[in-house]
C-alpha cells in the first residue's frame, strides 16, 4: 500500500542515526500518528509486522471452529449471524494484511510464513468446537477478550494498524452480542440438558480464554518497548483483570460457574482475583502441542494449495482480457 | 511457490451524499472489475458508502515525509492568506 519503495530506501540511510530515533520518539510520545512513508526504527517495522501478521492469521484461522457449526445451527437466525460473523473474521484479515502490506511486506509472504510455522496466530483457535454452546462462549469470551485487548489498539502509535483496529472494533460488538445471546437463551430459557452444555463449554474455554492476554507481565518479552513505542498501551495482566471484572457479573446473570475455585472478589481493590494460571499448558499450545494445531495448519495448508489454481487462473484471465482489449483498441485507432 | 501476487489496489469510498471519497485501506485483485466487488465485501458490508473507487496502489504517487518541510512549511509565513490578517472597522459588523 501506498508508496512501498520510498520505506526501503529511507531505511538503509538512515539506519544508524540515532537523530532520527529520538525525532521518532518524540513524535510518539507527542501522540502523532506514524504513517508507512515516514522514518522509523528498523526495530519498530519489525515489531509491527510481526504483531499485525499475527493478528491477521487470528483472524484468518478463528474462522475455523466457528465455521464447524455453520450447517449446523440450530436455527436460520442463529446460522445468519454465524455466518455473517464468520464473514466479518475474514474481512478483519483483509484489513490487518492490508495494514501489513504498508510495512514493505507481502501479503503472500505473511501467508507463507505462517504455513512454514515462522508466524503464530492466537492460541485459542487451537481448542475444539465441541458443542452449540462453545459457539455462544467463543462470541461471549473470545471475542469478549478479542475487544479488551483491540480498543487500546485503536490508538496505536501506527496509523494504518489503529484506523484498521477502529473498523474492526466497530464489528467485534456485535460479535460478542450475539454470542452472549446464545448463552442467555441456553442458561436462562433453556433446560436443564442446555444449561449443563454451557456450564460445560465454559469449564472447558475459560482458562484458554484468560491465556489468549498473554504471558504475565513478569514473563512477557515484548512488554516494555511496545509501551514505550505505544503499539502496546496496557500489559497483559491489566487487560486480563479488566476482562475478569468485566465477565464475571456476565457470567452470574447466567447462573454459571467459572472453573476457577480460587476466584474471588477482592473489596478492598474491587477486583476478581484469580487461581494460578497454567501457563505450561498455553506454552504447549503456542509451540503446536494444542487439541487441534495440527489440523488448523492442515486446513490452511489445503485452502492455500487448493486456491492456487484459482489465483492463477484469475490472473491468466485478466492477463488476456487486458491484452484482447488493448488489440482491439489498437485496430480501431488504426 | 513461483506464482504471481495479485496487484494491489487502494479502496475509496464515498459514505454520504455530499461528502467526498475517502480513502478506507486496500484490496487484491486481479484487474479492476474484481477490485470493485472485493471493496465491497470488505469494507461495505453494513451499508458504509453509496459509491467506491478502486485505484492501482502503483498509480500513487506520494510526497516523500522527508520533504515536508520543504513542500508546506512557506505556507505558514505567509499569514496575509489568511481572513484574520485584514482588520475591519467594528462599526462594520461581521464580514
Ligand atoms: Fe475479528
Ligand atoms: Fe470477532
Amino acid at each position: 500500500m501506498y508508496t512501498q519503495a520510498l520505506n526501503i530506501k529511507d531505511m538503509a540511510a538512515a539506519a544508524e542515526d540515532s537523530a532520527f530515533d529520538a525525532r521518532f520518539q518524540s513524535r510518539v510520545d507527542a501522540e502523532e500518528k506514524i504513517e508507512p512513508n515516514d522514518w522509523m526504527p528498523d526495530a519498530y517495522r519489525r515489531t509491527l509486522v510481526r504483531q499485525i501478521a499475527q493478528h491477521a492469521h487470528s483472524e484468518i484461522v478463528g474462522m475455523l471452529p466457528e465455521g464447524n457449526w455453520i450447517t449446523r445451527a440450530p436455527s436460520l437466525k442463529r446460522k445468519a449471524a454465524l455466518l455473517a460473523k464468520v464473514q466479518d473474521e475474514g474481512g478483519h484479515g483483509a484489513y490487518l494484511y492490508a495494514a501489513a502490506e504498508t510495512l514493505g511486506v507481502s501479503r503472500e509472504d505473511l501467508v507463507e510464513q505462517l504455513l512454514d510455522g515462522k508466524q503464530k496466530y492466537s492460541s485459542i483457535f487451537n481448542y475444539p468446537t465441541l458443542s452449540w454452546a462453545d459457539i455462544g462462549i467463543i462470541g461471549w469470551l473470545v471475542d469478549g477478550a478479542a475487544i479488551m485487548n483491540q480498543i487500546p489498539l485503536c490508538r496505536c502509535s501506527y496509523g494504518p494498524y489503529a484506523r484498521a483496529m477502529i473498523r474492526i472494533c466497530k464489528e467485534e460488538s456485535f460479535h460478542q452480542r450475539q454470542g452472549y445471546e446464545i448463552m442467555v437463551t441456553l442458561c436462562r430459557d433453556g433446560t436443564p440438558e442446555q444449561k449443563a452444555m454451557a456450564q460445560d463449554a465454559l469449564n472447558r474455554w475459560w482458562w484458554p480464554v484468560l491465556m489468549m492476554f498473554g504471558p504475565s507481565d513478569k514473563d512477557s518479552q515484548h512488554t516494555d518497548k511496545s509501551m514505550r513505542w505505544k503499539i502496546k498501551r496496557f500489559t497483559n495482566d491489566d487487560l486480563r483483570q479488566k476482562f475478569i471484572d468485566a465477565t464475571v457479573p456476565q457470567g452470574q446473570y447466567l447462573g454459571l460457574t467459572f472453573p476457577d475455585p480460587a476466584m474471588k472478589h477482592n473489596d478492598r481493590t474491587g477486583h476478581w482475583e484469580h487461581g494460578e494460571i497454567d501457563w505450561s499448558e498455553f506454552k504447549r499450545v503456542v509451540a503446536g502441542d494444542g487439541p487441534c494445531n495440527r489440523q488448523r495448519m492442515k486446513q490452511r495448508r489445503d485452502a492455500n494449495e487448493n486456491g492456487a489454481w484459482v489465483r492463477e487462473a484469475a490472473l491468466a484471465f485478466a492477463q488476456k482480457r487486458r491484452a484482447r482489449a488493448e488489440a482491439a483498441a489498437r485496430i480501431a485507432a488504426e | 511457490m513461483t506464482e504471481k501476487n495479485w496487484p494491489l489496489w487502494e479502496v475509496f469510498i464515498r459514505s454520504r451524499t455530499g461528502l467526498a471519497h475517502r480513502h478506507v485501506g486496500s484490496v487484491h485483485a486481479v484487474d479492476a472489475e474484481m477490485a470493485l466487488q472485493n471493496a465491497r465485501d470488505v469494507y461495505t458490508r453494513r451499508g458504509e458508502g453509496l459509491s467506491l473507487w478502486v485505484v492501482p496502489s502503483s498509480a500513487i504517487v506520494a510526497s516523500d515525509p522527508a520533504d515536508k518541510d520543504l513542500m508546506f512549511e512557506p505556507t505558514a509565513s505567509k499569514i496575509y492568506r489568511h481572513p484574520t490578517f485584514y482588520d475591519v472597522p467594528d462599526e462594520v459588523g461581521h464580514m
